[in-house]
């Protein structure tokens, strides 16, 4: 499972939901793995005001990886703002309205893409931070499935 | 607006008005409908303007082209006088113009001469430009729309090719030739129909709750959308429960499923979880501040309990105290299979909106199947929520059922209405009670009902025909 999930994922148990400590899964036994995609720039375009950023933060550092930028980057963080860039979308603006240059993904996005969709938990557990559950990884599928004594 | 004619496909009528405005929206342009008839595979539009058409037309699954509309008529004289007065102005623009003219018949056709015959009656446009029946710069089309086994066609539209469908798409993901489906797989058809509908496009986020083999979510993806998914049954998912197909052996899962498309980019993941006790993350709705969700679209065709049980996490009956307590001892162990129980088709659907109200963003959609019996006693429904803005609805009949593709929009918080008891919520009407699956699904029972009375009618005709012979 591709780390993004966890920003969307908390207990499933219902009286966990309105504990703010259920949110998010913590890994535990993590075993990582690397799977190399395209860069989707549109969609992390779309999805950064949807992350939670302090969230995604604790589980980068409490999977030792690569620390996160305090504040969250912002849409224009994620393509390359160079004056050459800028001045050939000016050109093209005023040729035609249909820009011919692809916007080029930042060392942001590049890092982003890394973390969040790059990044898979291939086995472990993910344990809800107010009730301790744990919820087996398995082939990187999650298991939410409750015991019949917590339905 | 300039007037298009689409050359629709004539299956699933019910859904192709809904499938064109779907897809105008998402182009973030206005369509209207100049004329439209249910029987008939041609229809005129008015669109802004031939790139806004393409863009338009190019995604759909029921149509097969889009034509500039020309003119029409009930015979040829009158389609004659129709395209000299609508079009005239548009002739010296392809005088030159390599091209080639295609008779395209609906329920009837002609012979060779007879096509000649008809292309050469349109010799007044006097185009010059060399003729080419391979990559011809323009394509001009006749269209004959034939009663059926008429001889004489009843309505003539002539009109110049601009562009094509999505359509081949249903044969790219035709079920024959995927590697993993269950026996509960959607046709290739009405999932990518579905996709559409609910706007699945480039840098957004998909998710379906009910993914089985996962042929919603390769249909979102198709479309560009990033996919993610959750079964109650893990082993469908990882792909543990056998093929469908018979003979079929060795590793087959979801995840194969979009390495065979080349989707697996898009492909978010997918994890085992019960709708009724999801794991997702909801917002309130009751609060402004965090009304917004995070999902772009949900698809989903939820368990009817027929040829797929409709089961939830928990048991028939309250634990008492020595069961909770094994439960409790047992949970950890490998091989613990978690209780499940059936549920009520009607609570499941009002699950479905419930989540998707609580999850989706503004303008959000969701776009659920629902089946529902022919005969109205036990017509179900339509489930709805304050939050969500009934959109479209598209009926698949079949023999004794049908079932409906219902699509929502999620609305701002300031169009929510409240329903009833002050909620913003669903409309919760009286669940079915019971334990069993008969008692909690009407249609269910009705199904199995249904056949049963097939069968008595099918002795009776028997009967009677093993006395004759």
């Amino acid at each position: 499972m591709k780390l993004l999930t966890l920003n969307f994922l908390t207990c499933a148990i219902k009286t966990c939901k309105t504990s703010e400590a259920s949110f998010p899964l913590h890994p535990r036994d993590a075993e990582l793995e690397i799977v190399e995609t395209d860069l989707n720039l549109p969609f992390l375009k779309n999805i950064l005001p949807r992350l939670m950023w302090e969230e995604i933060r604790t589980i980068a550092s409490e999977l030792g990886l690569p620390d996160l930028p305090t504040t969250a980057p912002t849409r224009e963080d994620l393509v390359e703002n160079n004056a050459e860039v800028q001045a050939s979308l000016q050109n093209q603006t005023a040729e035609s309205a249909e820009p011919a240059v692809e916007e080029i993904p930042s060392q942001t996005a590049k890092d982003l893409h890394r973390i969040l969709l790059e990044t898979c938990i291939k086995d472990g557990k993910l344990v809800c931070g107010n009730c301790a559950h744990e919820y087996k990884v398995m082939e990187g599928v999650a298991n939410f499935l409750l015991p019949g004594h917590l339905v | 607006m300039p007037e298009y004619l689409v050359r629709l496909v004539q299956v699933h009528e019910s859904f192709r008005k809904a499938e064109l405005e779907a897809l105008a929206e998402l182009a973030g342009v206005d369509i209207s409908f100049v004329h439209y008839l249910e029987d008939s595979p041609f229809a005129i539009v008015s669109l802004p303007s031939d790139h806004a058409a393409t863009t338009v037309v190019s995604r759909s699954i029921l149509s097969q082209g889009i034509y500039e509309f020309w003119g029409r008529g009930s015979t040829y004289d009158e389609l004659h006088e129709s395209v000299k007065t609508r079009s005239s102005s548009k002739w010296k623009q392809y005088e030159m113009t390599p091209f080639r003219f295609v008779v395209d018949g609906y329920r009837g056709a002609r012979s060779q001469t007879e096509q000649r015959e008809i292309i050469n009656s349109f010799s007044y446009l006097a185009f010059k430009g060399p003729i080419r029946m391979r990559n011809p710069d323009e394509t001009f089309s006749v269209f004959e729309d034939y009663d059926d086994k008429a001889d004489k066609p009843k309505a003539l539209y002539f009109g110049r090719f601009i562009a094509g469908s999505g359509r081949e798409a249903k044969t790219t993901y035709d079920l024959k030739k995927r590697h993993y489906i269950s026996t509960t797989s959607m046709d290739a058809e009405l999932a990518l129909l579905t996709a559409n509908m609910a706007l699945a496009a480039p840098g957004r986020l998909f998710y379906d709750p009910f993914m089985g083999t996962g042929g919603f979510p390769v249909a979102c993806a198709h479309f560009g959308a990033v996919v993610c998914g959750s079964d109650i049954d893990g082993r469908s998912i990882r792909g543990t429960g056998g093929s469908a197909r018979k003979g079929q052996t060795g590793k087959m899962d979801v995840q194969g499923n979009f390495k065979q498309y080349g989707l697996e980019p898009r492909y978010l993941g997918a994890f085992v979880a019960d709708l009724t006790n999801s794991p997702l993350r909801t917002v309130q709705t009751r609060d402004d501040s965090t009304y917004d969700g995070y999902l772009d679209g949900i698809v989903c065709d939820p368990p009817y309990g027929i040829r797929e049980g409709l089961k939830v996490l928990g048991s028939r009956d309250q634990l008492n105290e020595t069961e909770r307590a094994t439960h409790l001892d047992r949970f950890r162990d490998e091989g613990y299979i978690p209780p499940k129980r059936a549920y009520s088709f009607t609570a499941i659907l009002d699950d479905v909106l419930e989540f998707a109200a609580a999850t989706l963003v503004v303008g959000g959609r969701l776009s659920m199947w629902m089946p529902t019996a022919n005969d109205e006693d036990v017509e179900l429904a339509i489930p709805t929520h304050g939050c969500l803005e009934l959109v479209s609805v598209g009926v698949q009949p079949f023999n004794k059922w049908s079932r409906r593709l219902l699509t929502y929009r999620k609305v701002p918080r300031s169009q929510a209405q409240m329903v009833e008891g002050g909620r913003l919520g669903t409309a919760r009407n009286p669940y079915e009670k019971g334990v069993k699956a008969d008692d909690l699904n009407d249609f269910r029972r009705k199904y199995f009902q249904g056949f049963k009375e097939l069968e008595k009618l099918r002795n009776e005709t028997n009967e009677t025909t093993g006395g004759n012979s």
